[in-house]
């Protein structure tokens, strides 16, 4: 019988086990180390044979070890090449040297155990690795559940207000935040954040600063102010290169007043009567530098009115092609959903129409929605007011402000009164009125910026429609077009006016009624065409 | 000619150019628009028709357009007639006294008949 002695070659998938595990449980004398750079781990790889370990005359500090282990020979153990393990033989018991025999025994048994060395080594590898992978998903199962709890568990439940939330993060954590807090005066805190990042860094994150955001909004009143505090708070502990996108409003919800400062983060929407905006406010994200200010304003919700605060993990999502979700998209929606439950749903259901059932998601998403509610007495309009004075809502969309698209707006304003029997002659009069509207606010009110759309409203009563055309030029460009003189072709045919200008004339002369309205953000013109009557209702 | 939102073509009937236009008549259809006039000016026509029986689509810009060509009609004493125009389209050439300048006939037959017979 032989004395085995297995070294190792020093890697940390050391060998030196598993060839104890599989060549031999018997004596193992002791184990030796070889560096991997020892001479001796090149000489094994190229031999690949028997070698006698005091024949050796390598200057190598591994085969003094052998040799003062009382190993007499050894025998690499090869895998494709590389040495993965030594059997190694002390003197035979016998006293006499090893036999040519024993040698190819010996060198045979070399080439059958190293690949099953090899197997077994890999097997324990993948084991080890599983069980760390295993542990660190453990870990991340654990985080992700703590992160849950650090959400609120439930929506405020306050009359005449409908709050939703939304959170999906793209890993096990996130960074992305929401939370509602509960302040004095019946007033409530509501809160949209991202960190930059994902995973556990964002996490990590992420809760620091919803617990001094939490501190802060205690002691003050003012949105900006309890950014300010966050900030230099956050700012001396925050990882270099990360930093927080973060949106604070206060709801008064009895007065409907909404008072914001806003760090950087995405801007919320707000859906009114007569169309979509942002609600702007400046401050730079939390974290990036101390002794920050942040701009407070305020607005007021009326009932019926919404606002969206959300994260850019929806308006960045990609689809296959790699084109962006866009704002556009984002606002399209808002404009076409009363916010509440059904936008939530709205949004995400397109953004999986959208990116594809199967594409990973790319960043977290987190949407948020206040409305307020139309209460129960706002509800049930005045008496005075009859089926034939109503308006009611037959389409809401918004039209990119490019060269063209008026004919969009033209046909789907038709395809929305299509019910309503209005003669053909008066539906084409609409239909130019609402195109020339319509470019007038892509032009004019809009500048043709494709990320600025025109909101478009049609409604009817019994006795009329209603289209409004919505753009976002505010009062100073509303002033300019009505400024525009009344076209005349003999002025014109003699050159004293430009053959152009007929747009707003058009309008005025196809229309029963037009009425604008502007304010510093809008301007809005009405189109009323009666129905059922006109001096062309017959034609 | 066809660029843009307007296809043009221009073809002789006895003295007459008749401008064929079909598509629509916006801001894309002003070289189209423009080239076809001088086009069919070229040979010093006795009238020039424009005829609108394919055309869909004109807006504001497009009324521009056509204010442009009859002022040049105007400048060379050319005659210059409309056929061809929907009812609705119609409507507007009245409303904007372009009909005043430039007569509306339904076809191109009855075009062609006045203007054989008035001139």
């Amino acid at each position: 019988m032989w004395q085995a002695l297995v070294g190792s070659n020093g890697r940390s998938d050391a060998p030196v086990d598993t060839i104890e595990d599989i060549v031999s449980q018997h004596s193992v004398v002791e184990a030796v180390d070889i560096a991997p750079n020892d001479p001796i781990v090149g000489y094994f790889q190229t031999v690949n044979n028997v070698v006698e370990i005091d024949k050796l005359t390598l200057d190598s500090p591994a085969v003094q070890a052998l040799r003062e282990a009382g190993v007499k020979i050894a025998v690499p153990l090869l895998s494709q090449g590389e040495l993965i393990g030594l059997l190694n033989l002390g003197p035979r018991l016998s006293e006499q040297e090893y036999s040519t025999d024993d040698r190819r025994l010996l060198s045979n048994l070399a080439t059958q155990a190293a690949p099953a060395v090899r197997v077994a080594q890999l097997a324990r590898q993948q084991q080890s690795e599983a069980q760390a992978r295993e542990r660190i998903e453990q870990e991340l199962r654990v985080a992700s559940v703590i992160q849950q709890t650090l959400l609120p568990q439930s929506v405020p439940e306050i009359e005449d207000w409908e709050m939703r939330a939304f959170y999906k993060p793209a890993r096990e954590v996130g960074g992305d935040f929401y939370d509602f807090l509960e302040l004095a005066g019946g007033k409530l805190g509501v809160v949209v954040g991202d960190v930059t990042d994902k995973g556990v860094p964002a996490a990590l994150v992420m809760a620091t600063t919803r617990g001094i955001l939490r501190a802060a909004s205690e002691r003050s009143e003012s949105p900006g102010a309890v950014l300010r505090k966050v900030n230099d708070m956050l700012y001396p502990d925050i990882p270099a290169k990360m930093f927080v996108t973060c949106l604070y409003a206060i709801v008064d919800t009895t007065t409907g007043k909404i008072h914001y400062a806003n760090a950087g983060h995405d801007l919320p929407y707000r859906r009114t009567e007569t169309g979509i905006d942002e609600l702007r406010a400046t401050g730079m994200p939390l974290g990036l530098m101390p002794g920050m200010e942040y701009e407070e304003r305020e607005v007021t919700l009326a009932p019926g009115e919404s606002v969206l605060l959300y994260s850019d993990g929806l308006v960045e999502a990609h689809n296959e092609t790699r084109e962006m979700y866009g704002f556009p998209r984002l606002k399209g929606l808002v404009a076409t959903h009363e916010g509440g439950a059904s936008l939530i749903d709205a949004l995400l259901s397109d953004l999986t129409k959208f990116t594809g059932p199967d594409l990973e998601q790319e960043d977290d998403v987190t949407l948020v929605t206040i409305r307020r509610t139309v209460s129960k007495s706002e509800a049930n309009p005045m008496p005075t007011l009859d089926a034939k004075t109503e308006f009611k809502s037959l389409d809401e969309f918004l039209v990119q402000s490019q060269p063209g698209n008026e004919r969009q707006a033209m046909e789907r304003v038709a395809d929305a009164v299509k019910n309503l029997d209005l003669p053909t002659a008066r539906l084409e009069k609409l239909k130019t009125a609402v195109a020339e509207g319509t470019m007038n606010a892509m032009e004019h009110g809009n500048k043709y910026d494709a990320d600025t759309p025109v909101s478009i409203v049609v409604a009817a009563s019994e006795a009329a429609v209603s289209v409004k055309i919505i753009d976002s030029g505010g009062v100073e460009e509303a002033d300019k077009s009505s400024d525009a003189e009344t076209p005349d072709l003999v002025a014109k045919l003699a050159g004293l006016q430009s053959p152009r200008g007929w747009g707003l004339f058009l309008i005025k002369e196809m229309v029963d009624e037009f009425k604008t309205t502007s304010d510093d953000k809008h301007h809005n013109i009405e189109l009323i065409m009666n129905l059922g009557g006109g001096e062309d209702g017959n034609r | 000619m066809a660029t843009g939102s307007l296809a043009t073509k221009v073809r002789r009937q006895n003295t007459i150019a008749v401008i064929d236009m079909s598509g629509e008549i916006n801001a894309l259809a002003e070289e189209s628009l423009n080239g076809a006039y001088t086009e069919a000016t070229e040979a010093n026509p006795s009238a020039v028709l424009l005829n609108f029986a394919e055309v869909g689509y004109i807006n504001s810009t497009g009324i521009a357009l056509i204010v442009g060509v009859l002022m040049k009609a105007r400048e060379s004493a050319t005659s210059i007639a409309a056929c061809g125009l929907s009812d609705h389209f119609a409507e507007i050439f009245r409303i904007t006294r372009l009909s005043d300048y430039m007569p509306i006939y339904p076809n191109e037959d009855t075009a062609t008949q006045s203007f054989a017979s008035g001139q």
